[in-house]
């Protein structure tokens, strides 16, 4: 028995466009709305190298990733040919105009994948 | 709903990519059945010289396995010979491999026959041992009879004759080649290259009988030939001769049904624009089989392209057009370098540009016609080949570097950037382990594998499987020397009008018109006006779109953030992991201790983890998290600096006449005036000017898109600069005297490039394209259309808003910032049914 939490609604997420759902573990979840409305929400990584697909360009069902161009689909989290990998699906469901996440994917999936890093942490000691 | 039956007589190149394509656009359209004559699956005939000479396998030329044809659900009849067709039943009746009966209903027949090889019409031509060079059974008929046979005769010293003597003489056997014209490759080369030509390949061990005409092939006791003999008397031994005398279009099916086909017979199947044949609708013809606007093509670039405007006409789109295609050629004899496109041998009103170095193995002609390039022919340095070839496709006038274009694009204007590859510029000069593209660490080696194995043709496609010259663009120049010299003359270059991206037919001018012309303000009123064939456009051409709407109507049309790129969505850049960086703008490179104090103080306050100092002259802090993006902004309270857009950067100065010794003008201020005139100004991409006081040039004024420099008498203005990926140095444009002038000239030549160019065209590929004396006369000549391009920008920067504090005015979507919900990560069984806060 799916347990749905509401994180926005549909308005929320701008047409073309993006929002981002926090966690306290592992990436952000995205929140994509097609141009014929459809929602749809992928985790907040690009399966290249982990760069963050809220912030691309919206086209059809898929995202290009802001970092390196990969597009990435909706249905199926899968980078376009040539292109090799994925990113997990989050399952979205709306009543009414509510968007709602299962409670035990935002728990658990993909929060053990690691965030890309940048600056002088990085830096060798 | 039924399928629709599509039947392709022919599975040759031309066919199966028409199908490829075909695929692409409208997969489930058409039950499709294939029919070849030959045992195996569509191979790449272009290789088969080098399967002769050894470099390839049978197995590695085959470009769609018969795993392909399963895949896509394609009936697929190898060996069968199509016997007739009815047209008016619609019908095609074929004799299998084993001899049994197959019948195929169509509802578009698409026919791709390709050619068959001229046999010369003398006695004993069908002797045993006497062979054409079409096919894979003829390239293995040569390789088996090199092992037990030593001599042979090559009938014709064209390109393919060449190819096919210098395979056997790889093999083994004693080779001559006999040529009935003048000089070798007539077709292709002028005298000198030609004589060239054939002492290179004498040097080798080939002989030649040049005049030579052929009466007789004489047979051996066992039947099989065993002479050549001349006119004249004379006789070669001969164990194998092969028929390289040209091909003629195989039309023996189209005519037998009723086709018109071209004269003089055979001449193609006459085909229209969209490869429909005249005669009937529902019949197309592509290929060498095909007679187009009076020519059928030999070399498979056009064939592609035809292809191409085949599909689109096939899934029932109805737009694409064939226009005819400009050819090169390429000998592809391993080191022999031979280059040859256009009209090399001139006409009249044409003139020569001759470089001749006979010792040295160079001969270069370049045919100049009207401001021109109209031909060009290369023997020994090829490495340009494909840059002339452009030339000629684009038609442009070279006038303005027709002095240096002899030497090439590396002194003309380049497609290779300085860095990334080792400075090497002649792709054959490189080993397989060098790296070619420095973005990716593609090598040499592995660009070439992919080229061969996969049967790349283009630089899209090389791209695509390899990333190599997909980032930077760097290697571009290079990575087409190595298409040019794996796949030879059929390489398929840059199409003259390239399309804005896969959604549209139209290149960047057509659809910059169309909105200027139509006055569209807004995107979906292009997309619908023009055709677009994607209902949202994609990543390529949204921006490009958007750019175009706001800059051709300023204050009328919309912009829309969600079409721009993520760095001017959000006005700040993305950095790898996902957090921004952020760059105040600092007046000419000049700022305060107040600023740096609230500049300091922020990145104490969001503990931002790096401060680096730009070559902008500004500072630039990284690592800022989306959410603190706007409140950084409001503590710093200084203008945007716009690093992050396709808009004017910096004006970097040098400290000038107001402090140093040596400053005869004063760059500092000039450079603040520029800045202030101009920022927020947006264009086709990222603009940076710089100010100099003096011709010590200590501000790096050469390498801008504009750079002033000072003089005693005034302003010196430079145009078209650039930094970065490939060095170009700035060209002079004209002296000013007054900074009035200075901001009316920048500001005019500004406008004219925002207005003009295509988006990510840098000022110096702007220039390049249209010209810097198009560019004067424009800018320098005409006063009036000077004053109104200047008062354009001003009118529409007018009033533009700085995005990091007018939200509401430059449309910033200011929830982008903030998550739209948090969750905290607990599982669910353990949260309790209600929960209120302590």
């Amino acid at each position: 028995m799916t347990s749905w939490i509401t994180v926005c609604r549909i308005d929320d997420i701008p047409l073309l466009g993006s929002r981002r759902v926090a966690r306290d573990k592992g990436a952000d979840v995205a929140l994509f709305r097609s141009s014929a409305g459809r929602v749809f929400a992928l985790l907040d990584r690009c399966p290249h190298k982990g760069g963050k697909l809220s912030q691309g360009i919206v086209a059809g069902e898929g995202v290009v990733c802001p970092l390196h161009n990969w597009t990435i689909g909706f249905c199926d989290g899968k980078a376009a040919a040539p292109d090799e990998g994925s990113t997990p699906v989050f399952t979205v469901n709306l009543d009414g105009d509510a968007v709602q996440l299962d409670a035990q994917e935002l728990a658990t999936l993909g929060t053990d994948l690691p965030l890309p890093l940048a600056g002088p942490c990085t830096r060798r000691a | 709903m039924k399928k629709l039956r599509l039947v392709l007589i022919g599975n040759g190149m031309a066919g199966v990519r028409t199908l490829e394509e075909l695929l692409k656009i409208a997969p489930d359209l058409y039950d499709i059945t294939v029919f070849g004559a030959e045992p195996h699956p569509n191979y790449n005939r272009i290789l088969l010289s080098p399967v002769l000479a050894g470099e390839q396998t049978i197995d590695q030329i085959i470009l769609n396995p018969l795993s392909w044809y399963a895949e896509n659900g394609i009936t697929l009849h190898l060996g069968a010979k199509v016997t007739g067709v009815h047209r008016t039943k619609r019908l095609v009746t074929a004799q299998s491999a084993d001899g049994s009966l197959i019948e195929a209903e169509y509802d578009r027949l698409l026919i791709a026959t390709g050619s068959n090889p001229f046999i010369l019409p003398v006695p004993g031509k069908d002797l045993k041992g006497v062979i054409a060079y079409r096919d894979i059974a003829d390239t293995e008929t040569m390789i088996e009879t090199a092992k037990t046979h030593q001599h042979a005769v090559v009938i014709g010293g064209g390109l393919l004759g060449l190819e096919a003597a210098n395979g056997l003489m790889l093999r083994g056997m004693k080779v001559t080649v006999v040529h009935i014209a003048p000089w070798l490759m007539e077709r292709q080369l002028d005298d000198v290259a030609g004589k060239l030509l054939q002492k290179s390949l004498e040097e080798r061990g080939l002989n030649f009988l040049i005049g030579a005409q052929t009466q007789e092939l004489v047979a051996g006791e066992d039947g099989r030939v065993k002479a050549v003999k001349f006119k004249d008397g004379t006789e070669v031994p001969a164990d194998l001769v092969v028929m390289a005398a040209g091909i003629r279009p195989n039309t023996t099916l189209a005519e037998s049904m009723g086709l018109l086909c071209a004269n003089p017979r055979p001449g193609g199947i006459v085909v229209t624009d969209t490869m429909q044949t005249v005669t009937d609708a529902r019949i197309y013809a592509v290929g060498e089989c095909a007679a187009h606007r009076g020519v059928a093509y030999g070399l498979v670039a056009p064939l592609f392209e035809q292809g191409k405007v085949c599909a689109t006409h096939l899934a029932e789109f109805g737009i694409g057009r064939y226009t005819g295609s400009q050819v090169s050629t390429k000998l592809k004899v391993t080191g022999i370098d031979l280059f040859s496109a256009g009209d090399f041998m001139g006409s009249e009103g044409s003139e020569d540009i001759v470089l001749s170095d006979p010792i040295g193995g160079v001969y270069k002609k370049l045919v100049i016609k009207n401001d021109q390039l109209v031909g060009a022919c290369l023997y020994g340095d090829t490495a340009d080949g494909s840059w002339y070839f452009k030339l000629i496709r684009e038609g442009r006038t070279i006038n303005d570097i027709r002095d240096k274009l002899m030497f090439g694009q590396a002194l003309s204007s380049s497609n290779i950037g300085d860095v990334g590859h080792q400075g090497q510029n002649k792709a054959a000069a490189m080993a397989d382990s060098d790296e070619v593209c420095g973005c990716n660490g593609v090598t040499k080696g592995a660009i070439c594998k992919s080229i061969k194995e996969k049967g790349l043709f283009t630089i899209e496609d090389v791209r695509k499987h390899t990333k190599a010259s997909a980032s930077c663009g760097s290697c571009t120049g290079l990575v087409e020397q190595l298409i040019m010299a794996t796949v030879g003359g059929d390489y398929s270059a840059r199409p003259k009008l390239k399309a804005m991206c896969g959604c549209t037919e139209l290149g960047h001018q057509a659809v910059r018109d169309a909105i200027f012309t139509q006055h569209l303000t807004s995107i979906p009123q292009v997309q619908q006006t023009l055709g677009w064939k994607t209902p949202d456009g994609c990543a390529s051409c949204r921006p490009a779109l958007n750019y175009y709407l706001i800059s051709s109507w300023p204050k009328e049309a919309q912009d829309d953030p969600q079409s721009r790129f993520i760095n001017e969505r959000s006005h700040a850049n993305i950095q790898k992991d996902g957090t921004y960086s952020v760059i105040p703008r600092m007046w000419g490179g000049e700022t305060t201790a107040d600023e740096l104090r609230r500049i300091a103080d922020a990145v104490d306050k969001y503990k931002i983890p790096t401060v680096k100092v730009t070559g902008g002259q500004r500072i630039d802090l990284l690592g800022v998290k989306k959410e603190d993006l706007v409140n950084v902004w409001k503590d710093i309270g200084m203008p945007s600096g716009h690093a992050y857009a396709k808009a004017l950067r910096t004006v970097k100065t040098c400290v000038g006449s107001e402090w140093c010794r040596m400053g005869t003008q004063d760059s500092t201020q000039m450079g603040k005036d520029l800045e202030r005139a101009m920022w927020r100004m947006y264009a086709p991409h990222k603009v940076k000017f710089a100010v100099s006081g003096c011709p010590r040039n200590c501000a790096e004024a050469g390498i801008k898109d504009v750079g002033i420099i000072g003089v005693d008498s005034g302003w010196e203005m430079y145009v078209a600069g650039n930094g970065g990926i490939k060095t170009e140095v700035a060209h002079f444009f004209t002296k000013l005297k007054t900074a009035e002038e200075v901001l009316e000239y920048t500001g005019a030549f500004m406008q004219l490039y925002r207005k003009e160019g295509w988006y990510l065209e840098r000022t110096v590929h702007y220039v390049g394209r249209v010209g810097l004396d198009y560019v004067k006369k424009k800018i320098l000549d005409d006063h009036e259309g000077r004053r109104a391009l200047w008062a354009e920008l001003q009118f529409a920067l007018d009033g533009e808003p700085d995005p990091w504090f007018d939200f509401d005015q430059a449309r910033v979507d200011l929830r982008q910032f903030e998550p739209v919900a948090t969750v905290p990560s607990v599982v669910p069984s353990t949260v309790p049914a209600a929960t209120t806060s302590a």
